[in-house]
Parts: C-alpha cells; structure tokens; sequence
C-alpha cells in the first residue's frame, strides 16, 4: 500500500494511468455514481414511473420514520443480522479448525462444507422450503424419528426467523475457505514456541490461533456485514409475503416492494439511501472496533 | 491405542458427523427429484428411494418426458405430469440458453476489462494511482439494492429492459473484487521483467499482452470461475431488468417455475432445482483447486 500511494517513484504520466484505468473509470461513472446520484435526487420525488418526477421535498424522508414497516424489516434485518453473523463466525473457524485436522479425505470434506455456498440462493430458498415442510420434510421427519414433533417451521411465526439463520448458516463454506488459508499462514513456531512455555490447547487456541486468523475473521465480518443488509432471494421465494406476521420480510424486500408492486419508487430511493448509509456507518464502526482485536503480522 | 490416534478418530467423526449435516440438503434434492409424485407424499423419511430399481424410469419421467395419466396398483387412477425439460408452460431449455448467452459474454468483458484496469493499478506508475485504488475499493461497499431504482430508469432510457444487455454490458466495465485479486497477484510478478521487456522496446499494452497476461493466466481463470458462479445465481438483476418469460434465466427461471406450481410437486420442484445447480457443481468438482484455500486467496493476504 505504502509503495502505491509514494509519489515518488512516478514514471508515467497521469494521463496513461487514466488510459488504462478507463475502464472501470467509465462503468463506475454510468453504472454507479449516476444511478447513486439519480437515487438521491429520486428521494425527494413522487415518481410513479409514468408521469414527471414531481419534487415534494423531505417528504419521503420523513414518512420513512413514521412508516411502521420500515421499523418491522429494519428489526428484522438487524436481528438476523445479529443471530447470522456471531453464530456464523464461530461455526465458521470451528469448521476451519477442524477441517484443518491432518484426517483422511480431507479434500473431499472441504468441498462437501464449501459446496453449499456456490449455489444460486434461489435454489437454496426451494431447497429449504421443502427441508422445513411440516410433514413431509427432512427436518421433521428426522425429529419424529426421535419423538419430537417438529414446528411448522415456515408457517410458524417464532420460527421464520430461525429457519432463515439455519439456511444462511448452510452457506458458511466460503468464509472457511479464507479461515483455512488463514490457518495456513500461522507460523509453526509459534506452536512450538506455546508449547514450550506450557499452554495447553484452550490457552494455544485462544493466545495464539484465534490472534493469528483474526484478519480473516475481520474480512469474513466486513463482508459478511455488507451482504446481510442485501438478504434477498432466498427469503423471497421462501416467504412470498413476507411470512407469518411480516417476521421474515427483510430490507431489500421492503424497497423492492415499494419500487416494483407498488411503484413507489421516490420513496423506494429514500429507503435505499438508508441502507447505503447504514451499510456505510456498520463498515466504518467495523474497521475502527478492528484496530483493537485484529492482528496483522509485523505491525 | 495411542491418545493421539484416540484423538484423531474423534476428530474424523466430527468432520464426517459435519459434512453429512452440509451434505444433507442436496442428498435430499436428487433423492426427491427421483421419486414418483406418489412417493414424495408419504410421511416416512426416505433419502433411499421406495422403488431403487425404478430409478432410471422416474428420473426420465421427472426430468425429461413426463408421465402419462396412469392407474396404479390399488386400481386408482393417478393424473400425470409434464417432465420438467419439456414443459409446455416454463421453457427451461430457453432459460439455459439465455443464461449461457449472458454467462459468456459477460465472463469474456469481465476478464479481459478487469486484467487491463488491474494493470494500470499494478504496473502503470503514475501519480494519483492509490487515491484511484481506494476509490475503486470502496465501491465494493455499494450494494445493488441500492441503485436498482435508478438503474432500472437508466437501462430503460438505453433501449435495455426487455433484452439480456442489462445483464451483461456493465460486465465489460470492470468490477473492484476482480480488479483488487488480479492486482495482488501482478505485483508478485517481478518488476524486473517488465523493465527488460522495456529495453527491448515493448510499449505498456505489448508488455500486458505479451508478458503478463501470459504469466497471470492461473488468476484470470479465478476470475472467470468466480464470475461464471456470480452470473449464474445472480437473482435480483433479472428479476428487475427481465420482464418477459422468453429471456428469463435459470435463477429466475426456477423462481417462476415454483409459482407456477404453488410449490407442491416436490419431486418437479427438486427435479428443476437439480438441473440449475448441477453445471455449478460440476464446474466446482473440474475446478475446485481454484477455491480451495491456495491459489484464489493468496491474493487476499495483507
């Protein structure tokens, strides 16, 4: 990073950087940077589609507060948030650690843990919705085979929620992957070295292995953190509707909703601005809360 | 037996106890997917099929052909179904093609755009490259949700809704992910060669072509696998920009085909699922030293 941001050693001029940059320079400016503006500019419209963008001021921006939906999937997003991400990030490095293990097929493990998290969340959405069907599915025949007599998973409004973190946590095989080679870094030393001084695993696991991949934990969470305000397409075909009393209607839904049911799409720009805003502010607190807890080698 | 070979067995139980929890849902995909409709009803929990030696005729029936109105065995008659591959009401042969359509020529635009602005961060020095890096990277932290809206109006004034183009044209613009993975791994390409192939007379674009391009081949195919998988589950893009069943891709495609049933045939429904993850799994199966950890995180390292 250093040697990029030198001056120094400059040797081509600025006008070939942008030549070979252009590129993406052109994209980020008709692809991103004009619809963000457009969007800004949106939210203070009535814009059905059809007729002129009439400018109405904050109005959206206001109604926004007042609008109890936005608080149901704002909590809704959060709580799943909340559940997914702790839960995924020890599930995560419990999986990589073990996965790390000097076993027999370990290849094979590897894929069958990773393979989940390729699929198309469509799929994953059809997938689960007949795993959690109440008489008929994997799940609860496989409780009943046990005795318990399994919820209605889907249908149940205490248990939308929980089925959804079940089939995000189906898909952790991508953030393993970058625990692995994390785990692949840590120096051998350094377990000599604790084992010299007499840790024993919980110590060696805690003081050395969990320091040493904490920047893979951060980069899972920053991205993990970007992704969860964006659940979309699993829940949708899961929960046409949004699910037994609204608990599983997330963000993204609610603003596709208004812009593309409703055709609200003023408001819509409104509600999306809220989540880049908030996605912004989630990923700034992440990398001011990492100067405390991440561990880079060297620094 | 020796503590440590104790140790390692419990270990090996663990992962396997583990990788049947993860295998689980896809076991049960392709067993439902092979089992008559009359089968799929039945309250007992069957990952192994009722019939195992009527496999080969189900499969066909539920994939391909369909079966015909029939009575069964207790003299009751059953009504039939269209296979999935020959439906009459959802064209799945058409939405492979569409998506292969947008997959190729959105993964060509996206390695050849991303390898050349990848150079221009990475081997072109000029002044202003790390403030334009940063830039770059922090675009990653734009979410598509956020400018759907706009887009759609965007794509809309071009001529593009009702086409595959809004699928596929921004793909020729670069993307940071890529862009960052294919920078780290050309700045482990020794400087030194770059600075003799200058003395010989190369200019930029003859040393992207001829020398890195060349050297950086293991990372490009990252980049095309990687957005070979992007494409193909890529779900919210078509459903906004997509309105007519004709283009419709796979993503969407299986989304449309449960409404169409009001999600009950489970042996279809799983059937259609099967046949838009298999091509990704067998791509993963040919290329999954590309995902697993090695060459494809290497770059991500500090």
């Amino acid at each position: 990073m250093k040697r990029t941001a030198a001056h120094s050693d400059a040797r081509d001029g600025v006008a070939c950087g942008l030549l070979w940059i252009s590129p993406w320079l052109v994209g980020f400016a008709v692809f991103v940077a004009v619809p963000i503006v457009l969007s800004g500019a949106l939210s203070f419209c009535e814009f059905d589609g059809i007729r002129r963008p009439v400018f109405i001021g904050l109005e959206h921006w206001r109604g926004l507060f007042a609008d109890p939906l936005v608080w149901k999937v704002l909590r809704n997003t959060a709580v799943y948030a909340a559940l997914a991400l702790p839960v995924g990030t020890v599930l995560g490095v419990a999986m990589a650690l073990l996965l790390n293990q000097p076993i027999p097929g370990q290849t094979l493990w590897r894929s069958v843990v990773f393979a989940p998290s390729l699929l198309p969340l469509v799929a994953v959405g059809i997938i689960w919705t007949w795993m959690f069907n109440a008489r008929f599915g994997l799940i609860n025949s496989a409780l009943a085979l046990v005795g318990i007599s399994g919820p209605t998973w889907l249908n149940d409004a205490s248990w939308a929620m929980p089925s959804v973190v079940i089939l995000g946590l189906w898909s952790i095989g991508h953030t393993v992957v970058v625990y692995l080679a994390g785990l692949q870094d840590v120096p051998r030393e350094l377990y000599e070295a604790s084992h010299l001084d007499g840790a024993g695993p919980w110590s060696r696991l805690w003081h050395v292995t969990l320091p040493m991949i904490s920047p893979a934990m951060f980069f899972n969470i920053v991205v993990g953190l970007i992704f969860v305000w964006q659940i979309f397409a699993a829940p949708y075909v899961m929960f046409p509707g949004g699910g037994p009393q609204r608990n599983a209607y997330f963000y993204t839904m609610y603003v596709y909703d208004q812009a593309f049911a409703y055709r609200r799409f003023g408001y819509a720009c409104a509600l999306s601005w809220v989540q880049l805003l908030i996605i912004l502010a989630l990923t700034a607190v992440a990398f001011r809360s990492s100067r405390h807890w991440v561990h880079y080698r060297g620094a | 037996m020796k503590p440590q070979t104790a140790v390692r067995i419990f270990y090996l139980g663990l992962v396997v106890a583990a990788s049947l929890g993860f295998a689980a849902p896809l076991l049960w995909m392709v067993s439902t997917s092979l089992k008559p409709l009359e089968d799929v009803g039945t309250s007992r929990v069957a990952l192994v099929p009722v019939h195992p030696e009527r496999t080969g005729q189900y499969l066909w029936e539920n994939f391909y052909e369909g079966r015909p109105t029939f009575v069964d065995e207790q003299g009751v008659e059953r009504v039939g179904y269209e296979g999935v591959w020959t439906s009459d009401n959802v064209n799945f042969p058409l939405f492979l093609r569409n998506t292969l359509i947008v997959a190729v020529l959105s993964v060509s635009g996206m390695v050849l755009s991303s390898a050349i602005v990848a150079y221009g961060f990475a081997k072109v020095r000029w002044r202003g490259r790390g403030v334009f890096f940063a830039i770059c990277l922090a675009t990653m932290m734009v979410p598509f949700p956020a400018i759907m809206v706009p887009s759609y109006f965007l794509f809309k004034w071009f001529g593009w809704i009702g086409t595959l183009q809004p699928l596929w044209v921004p793909a020729w613009f670069a993307n940071a992910f890529n862009v960052f993975l294919l920078r780290q791994f050309y700045l482990q390409i020794p400087e030194e060669l770059s600075d003799a192939a200058r003395i010989d007379g190369l200019s930029h674009w003859g040393i992207f072509w001829r020398i890195i391009l060349p050297l950086a081949r293991p990372a490009l195919a990252v980049v095309a696998v990687f957005h070979l998988t992007y494409v193909w589950n890529d779900f919210l893009g078509p459903l906004v920009f997509l309105h007519h069943q004709h283009n419709f891709t796979l993503a969407l495609g299986l989304q449309f085909y449960m409404q169409q049933h009001g999600g009950t045939p489970w042996n279809l429904l799983m059937a259609a699922t099967t046949l838009t993850v298999a091509p990704l799994l067998i791509l993963f199966a040919l290329t999954q030293r590309f995902f697993l950890p090695g060459l494809a995180t290497s770059g991500l390292k500090g």
